[in-house]
């Protein structure tokens, strides 16, 4: 690698997560890009490609009415919950091949209330799995669980810890949507959604957009600004014998391996570091179970650490791995295209130590971020400074 | 006239030999599935999925869910029934059953289901 082919993030913009009635998707996601630009100090007619992602909220590239007709190359991407972790890998790739020295991430979206609704036909499944009730992606998040607590020996307090602790964070973070602390009590004594999972235990469909400015190093070094450097990007797809959403049935023993463990060895492979030596992690966190799932399918403790781990809070701003310092999915809610964006949003603000009352303590110098979802996709990235 | 047995049709990629339910089309054998086995996972479903595409009864009553292994063959997601939602344990030995998605329709529409296997699996 040469300082024209290392990858940078220079700016960083993001449209607070939630419900912004009356402003689209794509204006939330055109709020970050200038955001982003402002952070970094260029101009839109400085940016040369763009990769731009959404679920639900239309056409990214129809950005270009909002930001400006400069012929600027932009190609949309569409890949379920993997949609701003693959924007972002194609963005680095554009750099890393030498073609451009600087360009865009950026993903929003604007979903609906209420849980996604997804349609057989669009996984390949009959009617009738439908018609029963089974296009409910709580289910399968609470069905993985489930098993993973049998087999590892985890609580259901462990799991509103997690919640609690999302809370926590999320009140230190103004992009979040939910600010307020719950009570552990509360979480765990409220409406049970899909057992074993209350309905603080689920992150909710919502809005949002963020921008992500990439440059090479040479580029970056340029402009003036100290570069945060993208040293992996990954993303994988589900491996045989692996447990998904919309599963009618599984193979016998299956369910151990799955996309994040392949992206995770990938990115750690590629960034020449290990598990041990990342200060601080976004880990998708769909509902307080998966937090917990992925904190071992991503090499940081072995199936079953996490009870200890959690009861001694070093998954806490304060503790030896910080997980989710915004609050994560939980907190922030998920708006498909531009939550794995905010992962990296967030880690950006960690290493510049910008995170004000959720500002992880000793300066962190690596920051690790994962995504993952329907129908087995996840993506990881590692930064450092 | 009782009921002919219940089975449940997987299909057996014919190269690989890998069941998968339901049957997906060309390429696999069609197999009957055994009709007892032990509950992987499960989860109780507590509001009411929206529709389309669910087509149960407006009136929603919560209802378990099942990833059932039948021995030597797959993991099937099924409807757990006859079983108190306190009461269900990973591991429990299951047998095949159906259920009615509206359970006051006239010509209801039948769903796979397991419950608590009986002593001698009748």
């Amino acid at each position: 690698m040469s300082a024209a082919t290392n990858v940078c993030i220079i700016g960083i913009g993001i449209h607070p997560f939630g419900r912004t009635d009356g402003v689209s998707g794509l204006d939330q996601g055109a709020y970050a890009v200038r955001a982003a630009l402002a952070d970094a100090g260029v101009g839109w007619g400085d940016v040369q490609f763009a990769y731009g992602g959404s679920d639900a909220a239309g056409n990214p590239d129809t950005m270009v009415d909002r930001l400006g007709l400069t012929g600027v190359q932009f190609i949309n991407v569409k890949n379920g919950c993997a949609t701003g972790g693959s924007a972002l890998f194609s963005a680095q790739m554009a750099i890393r091949s030498g073609e451009f020295e600087l360009g865009l991430a950026v993903g929003f979206d604007k979903h609906p209330r209420g849980a996604f609704n997804a349609m057989p036909a669009e996984y390949n499944l009959p009617e009738w799995y439908g018609a029963a009730g089974y296009m409910v992606t709580t289910q399968f998040f609470a069905a993985k669980i489930m098993r993973y607590m049998h087999l590892h020996g985890i609580s259901r307090r462990t799991l509103g810890l997690v919640a609690q602790k999302a809370f926590a964070n999320g009140v230190h973070a103004p992009h979040a949507w939910r600010r307020e602390e719950v009570a552990l009590d509360t979480i765990l004594d409220a409406p049970m959604v899909s057992d074993p999972f209350t309905k603080y235990m689920f992150c909710s469909p919502g809005e949002g957009g963020v921008a992500l400015l990439l440059a090479s190093e040479r580029k970056a070094r340029e402009l003036g600004i100290r570069p945060i450097h993208l040293a992996a990007a990954t993303m994988r797809t589900r491996p045989a014998h692996s447990f998904e959403v919309f599963a009618p049935s599984i193979d016998i023993g299956g369910g151990v391996n799955t996309a994040t463990r392949l992206a995770s060895a990938a990115a750690f492979e590629k960034a020449g570091i290990g598990p041990d030596e990342i200060d601080v992690a976004q880990l998708q966190d769909t509902e307080a179970g998966a937090e917990i799932m992925h904190m071992a399918e991503n090499g940081f403790c072995a199936d079953g650490d996490q009870e200890q781990w959690i009861a001694q809070g070093r998954t806490r701003i304060d503790g030896a791995l910080p997980v989710n310092t915004d609050g994560g999915c939980l907190a922030c809610g998920e708006p498909i295209g531009a939550s794995g964006l905010r992962q990296v949003y967030e880690n950006v603000v960690q290493l510049r130590g910008a995170g004000g009352g959720r500002q992880v303590p000793g300066t962190p110098r690596t920051a690790y971020s994962h995504v993952y979802g329907a129908p087995g996709v996840s993506a990881v990235t590692i930064l450092h400074t | 006239m009782p009921d002919a047995p219940l089975h449940l049709m997987g299909g057996r990629h014919r190269q690989s030999g890998r069941i998968t339910f339901p049957h997906p089309g060309d390429g696999f054998d069609t197999v009957a599935l055994p009709s007892r086995g032990t509950l992987w996972s499960y989860t109780v479903q507590r509001f009411r999925p929206k529709s389309p595409p669910y087509a149960g009864p407006e009136i929603f009553e919560p209802w378990a869910l099942a990833y059932v292994e039948l021995p030597g063959a797959v993991i099937v997601e099924a409807r757990l029934v006859e079983v108190e939602f306190d009461a269900i344990r990973i591991g429990m030995a299951l047998e095949l059953t159906k259920v009615a998605l509206d359970p006051a329709a006239s010509a209801p529409v039948w769903l796979p289901a397991f419950r608590p296997a009986t002593e001698d699996g009748q």
